[in-house]
């Protein structure tokens, strides 16, 4: 165990070479002078170009200006964005946000999700298991902005439940939340539904059932628990995905999250900033799928790591 | 059906959500949802994140602009209605010749941090601005100052900065007199140079920012009406009233809050909830189809900002088939101003008859003359006498804003009046789009617009059009124009607004670019405030805002 860990965590670091490479690079080829279009309909005062490029090292090789950047970054030194403000900073500002907005999406999805698929596979073909598939088919066919902003609009500007945006803080995350987790509840429900069901079915719960075991340990216990691993793998991408992938639920409620800082290090051809975000981005992303992988053994017996 | 199906689950959703929340996070949400409205005057106003460090000499957008605008006050501050210069910290700033400016400041005025405001802050400020080592964005406005090109150092011939070519720290056209009193010496006689003085780059600094230029960029020190409170990246920027404030109007409020929004769709959704107090500028979607007069009642105002939209030429080096004046005297009489700017932008902008905003003082229209009317066939008349055009025409435009629609239009327009195929070609961004023009490489005609720095018809004409200028972009010369404008910044009051007038009449001549619009801008607020008041330049009038509670 300990010594596959290890082995996991040192296959990271070339991931992470390889992926911070590669952003960098694209993001600071991407067509067009990230200056020219600093100064609106007239070109920039050479001075300010020369005094950013010589902060950039834009006029070093690539490869060079890359190993300059991830020296700074081993030391903890992350640049500045064109603004002047601290990179490192401002990720640590805006972290704390995007988790928080992640783990209530992962609630959510985990809460009622499992709960919707566990019910409906329970008792399948009737009213809950019918109701849990339709409703999950139309979260599913409607894009995550007409969800965010009829929600925006419903539960914030005309009930007034719920602040229309957020500041960070954790009420005004809440309805984010929801409709950044609505769309990955969806296919929980489904997951969790199709996966029980099949697992009702085998022989250990058919075994189960005939040594007098209560129905309440046969399901919670052995079918369960043996149908949680895909769901649980799912969940584990997910959380991944959302703590870089919610730029559009962080637009729309205009939520300070990593995804509009990478939105705007685009956008404004930031390649130190983009870089920074989704190095961190990545990290998280490979711990994250370590910790589903020791899960697995968790939850299914069979499964050793050594 | 699917809409009720999708708000059923919904409620679902948020009944669970208030039960959760129900544990803990209640009482700040509380907070944050009536922080605007009472408290004492204090309104929230639509912000967005500053590209640069808070200093003046180094904002040339809005983001920051906004903030800063606050923050300082400057030698001249423009009249809300008017745009008109109305002497602010300077007491007087005269001269006889246009050349050498005396300026007299106020006695009495303060930075926020206590020091006074001398003769010395604004000489210290505008040498530090000009001073090419420290690569300052707005430096180009000191350049009519004796002794910039000495400071601001030189360049190769790529137009590239020549490292340590600055040989002087500070510019020999200023000069301190005593406290009070300093002199500016320009290179040229500058009629308009006391109009120019109300424009952020020309802001006092505090000895504290020569100290720390970078520790103050976080936390400006300023001279104006309110003082920096707090800067919450990505969240707000907090602002307070300065007590020791000596201009005319003290302001109403005592707090304003600039709440960052990445998305502008988002702070109008939160402007119809009440959660916040003014935004400058509605975003499209709640023009379209006069959507914001429903949601907000009269809650609303618009007014016309010193923004000009207008299609420019490739150089004649650079594409030789468009120099025909003619030709693109036909071409703009084809457009049909009136029915795009209904069609696409509800009626929030005004058709241009001629180069010049109508907001700055000494304004007439009808520069253009006929050739900004839509009129068909005089356009295929005049396409004839120009031997016609062969082959496709493109206008070009940066896709990462909204611009497809209108340059579709206008296309369609001159394809449809002339039998001329137009393409309207999107470049990838504005960053590429500058530097395909900038390089001079983008072929056939592209969208420019242009911004006023200062009201004056010279900022609309001379930066633009006058030979090797820095934004003209078609490469137009017209020595005429040139003697022209000049003669102008010798002149003063009407007599510079008659000549810079006539100058501008010239422009129709050779078409040097086609006039399209002038921006109107709407400005929403909530039922917190009252008195809101949007200057030409597009930012609130925060000395004029009251709240209602």
């Amino acid at each position: 165990m300990g010594r596959y860990v290890i082995r996991r965590l040192l296959q990271m670091v070339p991931v992470i070479l390889g992926t911070t490479f590669l952003i960098y690079v694209l993001v600071w080829s991407l067509p067009g002078d990230p200056f020219a279009a600093k100064c609106g309909d007239r070109p920039c005062p050479p001075a300010y170009i020369e005094r950013m490029t010589n902060e950039y090292n834009l006029d070093d090789p690539l490869f060079i200006q890359y190993f300059k950047y991830m020296a700074n970054l081993v030391t903890g030194d992350f640049g500045q964005t064109f603004s002047g403000v601290d990179i490192a900073d401002e990720l640590i500002s805006r972290y704390p946000t995007t988790a928080q907005l992640a783990l209530i999406a992962i609630g959510v999805e985990i809460l009622i999700g499992i709960t919707a698929g566990v019910l409906a596979a329970l008792r399948r073909g009737g009213f809950v298991d019918n109701l849990v598939l339709v409703s999950t088919l139309i979260v599913v066919s409607i894009p995550v902005f007409v969800i965010g902003l009829l929600a925006q609009i419903t539960f914030g500007v005309q009930l007034g439940w719920f602040p229309v945006t957020s500041d960070g803080t954790f009420y005004s995350l809440l309805m984010p939340g929801f409709v950044l987790g609505s769309l990955s509840l969806a296919f929980v429900a489904r997951l969790m539904r199709t996966n029980l069901v099949e697992n009702l079915r085998a022989d250990y719960v058919r075994t189960a059932t005939a040594k007098g075991l209560p129905r309440k340990r046969v399901i919670g216990v052995h079918a369960l628990r043996n149908s949680l691993i895909p769901v649980i793998t799912f969940i584990g991408a997910d959380f991944g995905a959302l703590l870089g992938g919610a730029i559009v639920t962080e637009g729309i409620f205009n939520v300070p999250g990593v995804g509009n800082m990478i939105f705007r290090g685009i956008n404004q051809h930031e390649g130190a900033t983009v870089t920074a975000a989704v190095t961190v981005l990545v990290l998280v992303f490979l711990l994250v799928n370590l910790l589903v992988d020791l899960l697995y053994a968790v939850l299914d017996p069979r499964i050793r790591y050594d | 059906m699917r809409v009720s199906a999708r708000k059923t689950a919904l409620v679902g959703a948020a009944a669970l959500a208030l039960a959760l929340s129900a544990c803990g996070g209640d009482d700040d949400g509380d907070d944050e949802g009536s922080a605007s409205g009472d408290g004492g005057g204090s309104v929230t106003v639509r912000g967005c994140n500053p590209e640069n460090p808070l200093i003046p000499v180094n904002t040339n957008e809005t983001c920051g602009g906004d903030v800063l605008d606050q923050l300082f006050s400057k030698l001249v501050r423009y009249d809300t209605e008017t745009a008109e210069p109305m002497n602010e910290i300077a007491e007087s700033i005269e001269s006889e010749d246009n050349v050498t400016w005396t300026i007299t400041l106020n006695d009495g005025w303060t930075f926020h941090d206590g020091t006074p405001i001398t003769a010395q802050s604004f000489v210290d400020a505008w040498n530090y601005g000009a001073y090419g080592p420290n690569g300052n964005l707005n430096s180009y406005f000191f350049e009519p100052i004796v002794g910039y090109a000495e400071v601001a150092g030189t360049t190769d011939d790529a137009g590239a900065y020549v490292e340590g070519s600055a040989t002087a720290e500070t510019m020999s056209g200023l000069a301190v007199v005593d406290d009070l009193t300093f002199t500016a010496t320009l290179v040229s006689p500058q009629s308009s140079f006391p109009l120019r003085l109300g424009y952020t780059a020309y802001s006092p600094m505090p000895e504290a920012f020569f100290e720390d230029p970078e520790a103050y960029g976080e936390a400006p020190i300023g001279s104006g009406p309110f003082q920096f409170e707090s800067w919450e990246p990505n969240v707000e920027i907090n602002l307070t009233a300065y007590p020791d404030y000596q201009g005319e109007t003290q302001p109403s409020i005592d707090e304003v809050t600039f709440r960052i929004y990445e998305n502008f769709d988002a702070a109008y959704n939160d402007l119809q909830a009440d959660q916040l107090d003014i935004m400058p500028e509605l975003p499209t979607s709640a023009l379209a189809g006069d959507a914001y007069q429903n949601d907000l009642g009269e809650r609303w105002l618009d007014r016309a900002v010193g923004v000009f939209q207008s299609v420019t030429f490739a150089p004649q080096t650079v594409d030789p088939s468009l120099s025909n004046a003619t030709l693109r005297q036909a071409i703009s009489m084809a457009i049909d101003r009136e029915t795009i700017i209904e069609q696409i932008f509800s009626g929030t902008r005004e058709a241009a008859s001629g180069w010049v905003s109508p907001v700055v003082s000494g304004f007439e229209a009808g520069a253009c003359g006929e050739f900004c009317n839509f009129d068909p066939d005089q356009a295929r008349q005049l396409l004839d006498e120009a031997g016609g055009f062969s082959g496709p025409l493109t206008l070009s435009y940066n896709a990462d804003a909204d611009h497809q629609a209108w340059t579709e239009a206008v296309c369609n327009s001159i394809s449809q009046e002339l039998g001329i195929e137009c393409v309207a070609q999107g470049v990838v961004d504005f960053a590429t789009f500058r530097s395909q023009i900038n390089a001079r490489e983008m072929t056939g005609m592209f969208r420019t617009g242009w911004q006023m720095d200062y009201p004056s018809a010279e900022n609309f004409l001379v930066p633009l059009y006058a030979t090797g200028a820095s934004s003209n972009d078609g490469d137009y010369s017209n020595p005429e124009f040139d003697a022209a404008v000049a003669e102008a910044a010798t002149l003063q009051g009407e007599e510079a607004e008659a000549k810079y007038n006539e100058a501008e009449a010239m422009l129709a001549e050779d078409m040097a670019s086609i006039p399209l619009w002038h921006y109107r801008i709407v400005a929403g607020w909530s039922t917190n405030v009252e008195n809101v008041q949007i200057t030409p330049f597009g930012t609130i009038d925060l000395l004029s805002v009251t709240t209602t509670s």
